[in-house]
């Protein structure tokens, strides 16, 4: 408080700051709320996503649990070690709110749903076909989970910074320069108070000096 | 040809093995400390844009997974593991909720 010129160019300064900060308030406002919206949604979406793969997966080790019990360890990984599916991943980027999130798209090497299965039928149980289609049924899920866990982080983290900006100018920032402006303003009007004064004072003095006036 | 991202399986050998077959890059691992370093090593890796964690690795590698929390890449996902789901992923998503929120309005 001390550290402030009570000067009519702080005071335009301060003002213009007050201004600036109000306009800024309010667009971190908006965009805290717009932010706000968009994160529900998406919160939405991934709750009901998590349930489901987390479901889906489930079943999918039991499944592969009762392979592993019908068939040798040893069978098993051999069966599993040459995977003839491939899943290549593209990535982009989708700009929610001055947020990049990514958005994955992926292609499967083959098509076919036949071809899910890397090895042949002979020597591997039914289990663990039902194991594998599981897992692939699933799979489509947990990219999309993927993408909108990603994004919900993304989303949180930029919700937390708008709300402490919004939260620094409307409890600090704005009180502060309000308080600021106040101060300069009465000390002017005090400055200007004093100096009415003062001349009305030199203004008495020098009319009795010269014709002994008195009211 | 656009740059390929791959997509990671994390976990217990038996949790990984399935992923496999589906045509993923799988790591599977013994013990926490061979997570650690290898999540740290797969992590440094440019073209991994998911990585999926079994959740009875995830509290011992909480730190390494919350560094990859605010960065675009990868996204760091969590799921159930051979024994069921933990509930680590939904508390996840509350931890998020109250993040963003303040409070937990779930």
């Amino acid at each position: 408080m001390a550290t402030i010129n009570p000067t009519r160019m702080v005071l335009n300064q301060m003002k213009g700051r007050l201004r600036t900060a109000a306009r800024g308030h309010k667009l971190l406002k908006d965009k805290r709320d717009e932010l706000m919206r968009q994160f529900m949604d998406v919160v939405r979406r991934n709750r009901e996503l998590r349930i489901k793969v987390e479901n889906g997966l489930t079943e999918a080790f039991a499944a592969l649990s009762v392979a592993s019990a019908v068939m040798s360890p040893d069978m098993l990984e051999q069966a599993l070690v040459y995977p003839r599916q491939s899943v290549s991943l593209d990535m982009g980027f989708k700009n929610i709110m001055s947020v990049n999130v990514p958005e994955y798209d992926f292609h499967t090497k083959s098509a076919e749903p036949g071809e899910i299965f890397p090895y042949g039928f002979a020597q591997t149980s039914g289990e663990l076909d039902d194991a594998i289609s599981a897992l692939s049924g699933v799979f489509n899920d947990m990219l999309e989970l993927a993408q909108v866990e990603k994004t919900m982080q993304l989303l949180a983290q930029e919700i937390e910074k708008t709300r402490r900006r919004v939260n620094a100018l409307e409890y600090v920032m704005i009180p502060d320069l309000q308080k600021n402006i106040k101060y300069i303003s009465m000390k002017l009007e005090e400055n200007e108070n004093s100096t009415k004064v003062r001349l009305m004072k030199v203004k008495e003095m020098v009319l009795q000096d010269a014709h002994h006036f008195e009211y | 040809m656009i740059p390929m991202y791959k997509i990671g399986v994390l976990g217990g050998r038996e949790t990984v093995m399935g992923f496999k077959a589906l045509g993923l890059e799988v790591y599977p691992v013994e013990d926490l400390d061979e997570a650690r370093h290898t999540f740290r090593r797969i992590t440094a890796e440019e073209d991994l844009a998911i990585l999926y964690v079994e959740e009875n690795l995830a509290e011992g590698l909480k730190r390494d997974i919350d560094k990859f929390k605010d960065k675009p890449n990868p996204a760091v996902i969590l799921i159930p593991g051979r024994d069921g789901p933990l509930g680590l992923g939904l508390s996840a998503l509350s931890a998020a909720v109250e993040r963003a929120v303040g409070t937990n309005i779930l």
